[in-house]
């Protein structure tokens, strides 16, 4: 799966989570909390949703690494690599 | 028959617009199933019904603004015949003159709905806002929020890329100074469900104006160290999947609920004819939306759950606050309100009393700091609570026995 196609899993995980945001163009370097102003319950979900998703079990110990787009891009690229 | 009427939704609201009827006339209905959708400041509320029965003439259309107190439609009890026009819903007359003033309620009505009938003659229905016409702007809901919260027409907004205006855009209009006086109407969403933020903001302003100017506050503070309920958390989260991992707000949700309940002179509504304690703890939760906008839904029986229970509902209603799909018992049925900033934010807050409640519980962000454990000094994840309280019914010693409370039962996540 290229990085193009990642990308777009996290935009619509986090669309699905936060509808409002439908139609938002991603910062893919800005953080998931400054750009979208995204809460812990936002943000948990969007965690429950990537893992659904990509089958990855995502441990709450990655959160730090998991900030915007694309370290989450990056992480699952590595991840899925992995399994 | 007893009356179903618009509900008050919040101490400023003075008048609803039905969406839509969730049943049809001659539908079965019980205690708490949502029977209509009323569009107010605070988004589309979906209204309950407190009594059993059938849903009997539907009074008022979709699309008519009516005072709170309104009729809406009747609820026909056991055995209680249909009225024969009633297949026919709405009935013709009701439509050409909507607005029909408040019935006196039948003598076996139940006692003490929480509608107060409108005191004057109602007015005619406003007509709702019509969809803007063709040449609207291609906005998307995050940024129609936000310009609805900041003031901004939207056809003044230079589009983003691809013509579509984002919330970056209209965050650099928002942030330059208005070149002319704003003109014109506030662009209303017309998309049903969002939440009416420049509404939101009034009603925001009239609920807590009424708060400053009518309730003499106190408040009383303490910082309690969470250290051991993040670590708690952590290990619990650690062995879990992630659909089944828990926010640090279920445990402090629950927490702050059972201190509540202990200490009836902070949980519970002042009406005109004195303080009601409540029974219950229905903690409101201060929700912020993207854009602006503040709600506090109550999270019903927050005290009889247990921490995953606590998270199960938060995880239901936060989401609803949001998207503006509130039930209008979580709109009226708050005991008290917790206001939880989260993580990385103000160290303290000195929260307003959402009134008719009589108090209001605040946590600044849990952060690291050195701290006294056993005579040494130590790194601690600590977190100050502030609890306000009404003078008109208790004073600050209840506050200092709910903190204390509180910061015993925050140490007990699994008591039972």
């Amino acid at each position: 799966m290229t990085d193009e196609e990642l990308m777009r899993i996290v935009q619509e995980t986090l669309v699905s989570v936060a509808p409002d945001l439908e139609g938002e163009t991603f910062d893919p370097d800005a953080t998931f909390r400054d750009q979208f102003e995204i809460d812990s319950m936002d943000y948990l979900n969007f965690i429950v949703g990537l893992s659904k998703r990509t089958g990855l079990e995502i441990p709450e110990s990655a959160y730090p690494d998991l900030q915007t787009p694309a370290e989450v891009v990056r992480w699952l690229r590595g991840h899925r690599a992995e399994a | 028959m007893t009356p179903f009427t618009m509900p008050s939704l919040g101490a400023d609201m003075d008048a609803g617009t039905l969406v839509e009827w969730t049943r049809r006339p001659g539908d079965p209905v019980r205690r708490g199933d949502v029977v209509a959708v009323v569009e107010t400041q605070k988004g589309a509320i979906e209204i309950e019904v407190f009594h059993d029965g059938t849903l009997g003439r539907t009074l008022v259309a979709p699309g008519e603004k009516v005072p709170v107190g309104t009729v809406l439609a009747e609820i026909l009890g056991p055995g209680e015949p249909m009225p024969a026009e009633a297949s026919q819903s709405p009935a013709p007359a009701a439509a050409a003159e909507p607005g029909h003033a408040p019935e006196p309620p039948p003598a076996e009505a139940p006692p003490a709905t929480r509608v107060e009938p409108a005191a004057a003659p109602p007015a005619p229905a406003a007509p709702t806002p019509a969809p803007s016409a063709a040449g609207r702007v291609v906005a998307t809901p995050a940024a129609r929020r936000r310009a609805g919260e900041a003031g901004i027409d939207l056809a003044a907004v230079p589009p983003g890329p691809g013509g579509v205006i984002g919330l970056a855009e209209v965050e650099a209009v928002a942030g330059r100074p208005p070149s002319a006086p704003a003109g014109g109407e506030t662009p209303r969403e017309a998309r049903r469900g969002g939440p009416d933020l420049s509404g939101m903001r009034k009603a925001i302003a009239a609920a807590l104006a009424r708060s400053h100017r009518e309730i003499p506050p106190y408040w009383g503070s303490r910082t309690i160290d969470v250290t051991d309920l993040y670590a708690w958390l952590e290990r619990r989260n650690a062995e879990r999947p992630v659909a089944e991992r828990i926010l640090f707000a279920a445990p402090l949700i629950r927490a702050v609920a059972r201190a509540l309940k202990e200490s009836p002179g902070l949980n519970g509504h002042l009406a005109e004819d004195g303080f009601r304690p409540a029974e219950a703890v229905h903690l409101g939760i201060g929700t912020a939306l993207r854009g602006g906008g503040l709600v506090a839904p109550a999270l019903h029986d927050a005290d009889r759950l247990d921490v995953a229970g606590v998270m199960a509902a938060l995880s239901d209603l936060v989401p609803r606050a949001r998207a503006g799909r509130l039930r209008s018992s979580e709109m009226t049925d708050a005991t008290a309100t917790l206001s939880s900033l989260g993580e990385d934010t103000s160290d303290s807050l000195m929260p307003l009393i959402y009134p008719p409640q009589v108090a209001i519980v605040g946590c600044g962000g849990p952060v690291r700091r050195p701290w006294v454990v056993d005579g040494e000094i130590v790194v601690r994840r600590v977190m100050t609570v502030t609890v306000g309280g009404d003078h008109r019914v208790s004073d600050g010693r209840l506050a200092d026995r709910f903190l204390a409370r509180l910061e015993t039962v925050i140490k007990e996540p699994d008591a039972p």
